[in-house]
């Protein structure tokens, strides 16, 4: 087992602040990520189609 | 230039939107897979085999999440500075995204930053917060971030957003030399630079590996979300145009 000393209790909430915070930050990218993947594709199962050139072609 | 045509260089062909959804595609993978034997390394070099400083003890642990975090906050400015930059100048499309896309980013590693600071501030200078120079830039900094993310959400024309949020960047970008040099201009309790500094890094071996380790992890991180995040912002853009058009193409339908 780590020793973390008299101060263990700030230690283990930086660690469990940094891992709440990345583990959130990773699971709201991956969300959003999904999230406009299924739009795009349910606007073209409705038959929009995306137009030829542009910048976002 | 000299005949006026638009030369569509290597760099251009790689920004291009739909290319770049094409070639990034095959960089998550291996990225994310890096990010994570890092981590992992990182945080055994860090919590297992590495000493205790004889000042602070085990709380120097706190430095090898708390560093890298800092180090990102100022990292996803400088990318969105740049790409501020790209907007104004060449009004590059991509460049749009990549600022967009970082501003959570920096908010995130801003946020988290800050609050590990305090973390360690707690039990090594006796208190959570301390108005001086480095503490309060770096409020300042999510402060800038959260009003670009705002920004981004006000504007219903994302082209227009783009510029206009590009010069309140670079007019933002001020604070960031400000943070780097607030241990030297003002009388702070946060230490001076230890390990990028002339003369090299002041610590051990044993403490700078898992400080690098961990810095190299959350910057891998930071590429794959940064990259993830942009690849999303294109989707999101292109489900935007073919909806208004389908939209006016409704209305222009004799009734």
């Amino acid at each position: 087992m780590i020793d973390l000393g008299e101060h263990w209790a700030f230690v283990v909430s930086a660690y469990a602040v940094a891992t709440v915070a990345v583990a959130a930050l990773i699971g709201w990218v991956v969300a959003d990520a999904r999230r406009q993947r299924a739009r795009l594709a349910e606007l073209e199962a409705k038959g929009i189609r995306r137009r030829s050139g542009g910048p976002w072609a | 230039m000299t005949d006026g045509a638009p030369s569509v260089g290597f760099f251009s062909r790689l920004a291009n939107p739909g290319h770049f959804l094409a070639w990034s595609r095959y960089a998550i993978a291996p990225l994310a897979v890096a990010a994570a034997l890092l981590v992992a390394i990182g945080l055994w070099l860090a919590l297992l085999g590495s000493p205790e400083d004889y000042q602070m003890g085990s709380t120097v642990r706190i430095m090898y999440v708390h560093v890298p975090n800092a180090w990102l906050a100022q990292l996803c400015y400088g990318v969105m500075a740049l790409a501020a930059l790209g907007t104004l100048v060449w009004r590059h499309p991509l460049a749009d995204v990549t600022a967009k896309a970082a501003a959570p980013l920096g908010a995130a590693f801003t946020a988290i930053a800050l609050m590990t600071g305090s973390l360690w501030g707690r039990p090594t200078w006796g208190t959570f917060w301390e108005w001086d120079g480095r503490m309060t830039s770096t409020l300042v900094l999510l402060f800038i971030y959260l009003g670009i993310i705002v920004l981004w959400r006000t504007f219903e024309d994302q082209a227009r957003a783009g510029r206009v949020i590009a010069v309140f960047t670079l007019v933002g970008a001020v604070n960031i030399p400000i943070i780097k040099f607030s241990v030297d201009w003002w009388n702070t309790l946060h230490q001076p630079a230890s390990v990028f500094r002339a003369g090299g890094p002041t610590m051990p071996a044993s403490i700078l590996a898992p400080l690098l380790t961990m810095t190299a992890a959350f910057t891998v991180l930071f590429a794959v979300l940064q990259i993830v995040s942009m690849r999303t912002e294109i989707l999101r853009r292109r489900a935007d145009s073919m909806q208004r058009r389908h939209a006016s193409e409704l209305s222009a339908r004799p009734a």
